[in-house]
């Protein structure tokens, strides 16, 4: 009888598998709930991959949310429609690339990329191999666009990908961007540095920052980790920052940890200067956070939610109506993914049925060739590296709020 | 020296954290047999209410405690009566599977109600830390009340267990669950009461973490609940004085490892000693040796 | 009607072999006609890989009788010691480089299996579990820290620090805590299915062996087992380390089915993935073992589930309770054996 069972279970499965091959041709429901609503207009269906549940779940729902604001008003428009579909990878490449396959089922066009580095690299493979044009908001490792030199040990790991690129900073750039503008204006003499060693952005960032701080003669007097199952105590890390004698603490993480690293710093009798990267972004919005340890934090980042600017001021507003949060870069740079492929779509003869590798090559034609501005950067151009070329902002905190460097 | 007394306190404030959840899961696991590993779970939902309290409500430090706890145990009894008294006469691994579910459940349930945005905890107590040798040395308030926390709840613990007639009916069942029902003692409710109160410890041990390392997500509960699993074992499972003390050893082996040998290796330091430990001693370091019967 | 007479076991052995090949069969041929889909497509090797870990921890937790929760371990050894083979070796052929990797991967694992055996083994119980844990854990840590290269020179390791001064040409393979990137895809369903073959026939004959009825005896009834003269060290650390040379190999089948791998890929949550894969198809049940590692991994894959967003996770979750308590409480399977009692009942007297 159980083996009957098992067979007849088997066999279910089976086909319960085929149907579901069969038949989920754009029959699943928009995740976003940004259906086109102009009737006449080509709609192309852009998919993006992030997480949405699990550790991550911050960064996913963020790009989520700000790619389905710029979708919602693009399609407000009348012109060209997008069909916005964002799945859930919860940080992870194998769900990543099943993700992935699910919005190719779905008849994706354009994909908006992973959210995430790890994931990110996986899905830029699965896309290269697909020819499916990839420009993702924030997964910012080498290792995504392919063909960037690693910098300990100079070689070339991955083969450049034509098809991907980045709305975010690279690692890399922000990492020795980060030690000549701490070198620039003379910001610290001995430097610690803190960074989440299981984390691709993190270690990349530190890499080429320690690389390019040896160049330049900075002096590194700390250097400390932490991993995802260690993000609790920084008491150690603070110490050893504190005990030799760091006036400049560079932290190449995001703004979670930076915001238990500054809590429990202060709590030890430790205020030092501070350096952040993007992912300190989004610390100045952490619901009960006590903004006054952020006070005189720089950092480098392409967005600022208190901007006056008009598109940002609307962007944040939308944002702050529709998820009740502030939003931080990765909503940003989602928001700004979504309107330079639709920028890049003007003038272009697409429709439902242009296939992906069509659009593909014109979207690689426009992008090395066209200049954007979006709310993470004006006159943003891409090189066929496939890296933004963009001036980071330096920011620094001062009464809870960022204020320009320059 | 100041630099290594430093590192002690950290140590014991760390392991203070872990010594209060692992007093949890060793209560539960003494008497139900059952890892419950939706414990760590539990101790997010208490942070998150506490917060909620705190925070969005502005009660009192105290009142929200004190609703965590309830709202907690709440939590667990129906957990408990859903979950796993229907499995009371299954396997041990089976119960184990159903509580990873209900740790999967409690995480995304949590994510759907109160997003995956990160929440600082506000801090319950004071912020002027006790300083000692002209400010060299800090001991946070936070520190303090979790370390005091720590021994009156496993007194408290120890006394009820061993002094009322419910903690002695908690001990038959932990000792032979059909001689305690042949003594005409309700396992099952003994059992539901024990899920009760590891939940209501569950509430305080999260408020206490998140006092003590504000970051509130729904995934806080997770990696405090494998450490202090780890930190029961460390020192016996289902021993009380056991919990307490492997809880404490393994926070200052983890600050010890880190300060003095590596950062990056510190969490496969704490695992090794952990297996050192259970090689010399195999039922940990307070854990009663029972002698198999033939 | 002549009747051949194989006894229970061996009936549902075939039975088993019998729907790994109908599933491989049928896939294989739906995969030829273009009719599943990426999604479906890009799952089968994980789907084999998933599986042929529940079979090798179903050897452990169902055979042997140890619980164990880091078997994540010795799938992340298999993963990173196979792919770096198969980055390395200079073999043409993509199968037979597939297959050096997957015994490459093997015989780590079997070795990693033999230094955590030796003293895991000598503990019981739940004390056995939270050592296996430690172990996954520090088999992370020490991966998460490695760094392999290669150049003109050959094959360079470093740990903690990367410090390798690669040369011209050279190019690093495992990059501590980004793992091991762009990787060749070499697996195929096919090689899956092939694996999972080997492995259940290795499970079978061991299982019906001297040396099967041996462990089993063990695991019913150490003591017994022992006094009539069973050596346990002997014959709990080969089915342990035969255990871990499989998910090593599973492992490397995962590895080279994925663009990108890392070290916490295989942390504890995924030991814990496989051990409810195990748990829900029945202890010592391979059929079991193969549904459910099957059903649980493409489940919330299924567009059903995708199409219900943000709820997926949470009814996956219900999901797991609901069937454990299905498959586990008394009330169900009252019903179940009132059903089919009578049945029981005529089968025993045959026999």
């Amino acid at each position: 009888m159980k083996k009957f069972l098992a067979m007849l279970l088997a066999v279910v499965m089976t086909m319960g598998l085929v149907a579901c091959g069969g038949n989920n041709q754009g029959k699943s429901p928009s995740d976003g709930g940004s259906q086109p609503s102009g009737s006449g207009a080509a709609t192309i269906k852009i998919g993006g991959v992030g997480p949405l549940t699990g550790g991550a779940a911050i960064y996913g729902n963020a790009a989520k949310g700000g790619a389905e604001i710029a979708a919602e008003e693009i399609n407000a428009l009348g012109g060209l429609q997008i069909d916005l579909r964002y799945e859930d990878d919860a940080h992870d490449p194998e769900k990543s690339v099943n993700a992935y396959n699910t919005l190719k089922d779905w008849g994706m066009q354009v994909f908006l990329g992973s959210v995430t580095s790890g994931p990110g690299a996986a899905t830029a493979a699965e896309s290269n191999a697909d020819h499916m044009f990839y420009l993702t908001p924030s997964a910012s490792s080498t290792d995504v666009i392919g063909g960037v030199a690693n910098p300990l040990t100079g070689t070339v790991d991955i083969n450049r990908r034509d098809n991907v690129f980045q709305m975010c900073f690279v690692d890399p750039n922000q990492g020795s961007a980060s030690a000549q503008y701490i070198k620039d204006n003379g910001l610290g003499s001995k430097i610690a540095v803190i960074y989440k060693n299981d984390d691709i952005y993190s270690t990349g960032i530190y890499n080429s920052f320690a690389a390019k701080a040896a160049e330049l003669g900075l002096e590194i007097v700390s250097t400390t980790t932490f991993t995802t199952d260690s993000q609790t105590d920084f008491s150690v890390q603070i110490a050893d920052a504190k005990n030799n004698g760091a006036d400049l603490v560079y932290l190449p993480t995001y703004y979670e940890a930076n915001a238990l690293i500054l809590t429990q710093a202060n709590a030890a009798g430790y205020n030092p200067k501070y350096f952040g990267v993007d992912g300190m972004d989004g610390i100045l919005s952490v619901k009960g956070f006590d903004t006054s340890l952020a006070e005189g934090v720089m950092l480098l980042t392409p967005f600022n939610a208190d901007a006056e600017d008009e598109a940002t001021k609307s962007f944040v507003k939308k944002y702050q109506e529709k998820y009740g949060d502030i939003p931080n870069q990765f909503a940003a740079d989602a928001y700004d993914c979504v309107y330079a492929i639709y920028n890049a779509l003007q003038g272009e003869v697409v429709s439902a049925d242009t296939s992906a590798s069509d659009l593909c090559d014109i979207l690689i034609d426009n992008f090395t060739t066209m200049t954007f501005d979006g709310l993470t950067g004006e006159s943003m151009t891409w090189a066929d590296t496939g890296a933004v070329s963009k001036t980071p902002k330096g920011m620094y905190i001062q009464d809870g709020a960022y204020v320009g460097m320059d | 020296m100041l630099i290594f007394l430093n590192h002690l306190i950290n140590g014991i404030s760390l392991g203070s954290v872990y010594a209060i959840i692992a007093l949890g899961y060793t209560m539960v696991y003494g008497i139900a047999k059952m890892l419950n590993f939706a414990h760590g779970d539990v101790i997010m939902v208490g942070a998150y209410i506490c917060f909620f309290a705190v925070s969005s409500f502005s009660l009192p430090p105290l009142v929200g405690v004190l609703l965590a706890m309830v709202v907690c145990t709440a939590l667990g009894i129906v957990i408990e009566r859903l979950a796993y008294k229907p499995l009371r006469q299954a396997t041990s691994l089976a119960v184990l599977i159903t509580a990873i579910g209900v740790s999967y459940f409690l995480q995304n349930g949590a994510q759907l109600l109160w997003s995956s945005n990160i929440k600082m905890f506000p801090s319950l107590f004071s912020n002027a830390p006790i300083a000692l040798f002209g400010g060299e040395l800090k001991i946070t308030m936070a520190a303090i009340a979790t370390v005091l926390a720590c021994v009156v709840i496993m007194l408290v613990l120890t006394w009820f267990t061993g002094r009322t007639k419910m903690g002695k009916a908690m001990r038959a069942c932990s000792e032979d669950k059909a001689a305690a029902q042949l003594m005409g003692i309700n396992v099952n409710a003994t059992i539901s009461m024990t899920f009760a109160i590891g939940s209501a410890l569950a509430a305080i041990a999260g408020v206490l973490f998140c006092s003590a390392y504000p970051n509130l997500t729904p995934t806080t509960g997770t990696m405090p609940g494998i450490k202090a699993f780890t930190a029961a074992v460390f020192g016996g499972i289902g021993s009380i004085p056991g919990a307490l003390l492997g809880g404490v050893l393994l926070g200052m082996i983890e600050i010890f490892a880190s300060a003095y040998i590596s950062t990056q290796l510190s969490n496969a330091i704490v695992f090794a000693v952990l297996i050192v430990v259970l090689l010399v001693r195999p039922t940990g370091l307070l854990g009663k040796q029972v002698r198999e019967k033939v | 009607m002549k009747k051949i007479h194989l006894n229970k076991a061996s009936r549902v052995n075939y039975a088993t072999y019998g729907m790994v090949i109908a599933a491989y069969l049928v896939l294989q041929l739906l995969g030829n006609m273009g009719m599943l889909s990426s999604t479906m497509r890009g799952q089968l090797v994980p789907i084999c890989a998933y599986v042929a870990m529940a079979l090798s921890l179903n050897l452990t937790v169902g055979v042997l009788g140890d619980l164990s929760l880091g078997h994540g371990g010795f799938m992340s050894v298999g993963a990173f010691a196979g792919a770096v083979a198969a980055a390395v070796l200079p073999i043409g052929s993509d199968g037979l480089r597939l297959a050096c990797a997957m015994l490459t991967g093997a015989l780590f694992a079997a070795l990693v299996g033999v230094l955590v055996g030796i003293p895991v083994l000598r503990l019981n119980g739940d004390y056995l579990a939270i050592v296996t844990l430690a172990f996954g854990q520090i088999i992370k840590s020490i991966v998460e820290n490695l760094y392999i290269g290669m150049d003109s020179k050959g094959l360079h390791a470093d740990f903690l620090n990367n410090t390798m001064a690669l040369g011209e040409g050279g190019r690093m393979i495992l990059n501590g805590p980004m793992g091991i990137n762009g990787i060749q895809k070499i697996s195929s369903f096919t090689a899956g299915f092939i694996l999972v073959m080997l492995i259940l026939v290795v499970i079978f004959h061991l299982v019906g062996s001297r040396a099967g009825r041996a462990i089993m005896a063990l695991r019913d009834n150490r003591i017994a087992a022992e006094s009539v003269g069973i050596p346990v060290t002997k014959y709990k650390l080969m089915a342990f380390v035969i255990s871990a040379a499989m998910a090593g190999a599973a492992g490397t089948l995962f590895a080279l089915g994925q663009n990108t791998i890392t070290a916490n890929k295989f942390d504890f949550n995924t030991s814990i993935l496989i051990l409810v894969f195990v748990v829900l198809g029945g202890q010592g049940k391979m059929w079991g073992s193969i549904l459910a590692a099957t059903f649980l991994t493409v489940l919330p894959e299924t567009p059903a589930m995708r199409g219900l967003a943000d709820y997926r996770m949470l009814v996956y979750a219900v999901v797991m309770i609901l069937v454990m308590l299905a498959t586990n409480s008394p009330a169900v399977q009252d019903f179940v054996n009132a059903r089919f009692r009578k049945k029981k009942k005529k089968e025993g007297v045959g026999q």
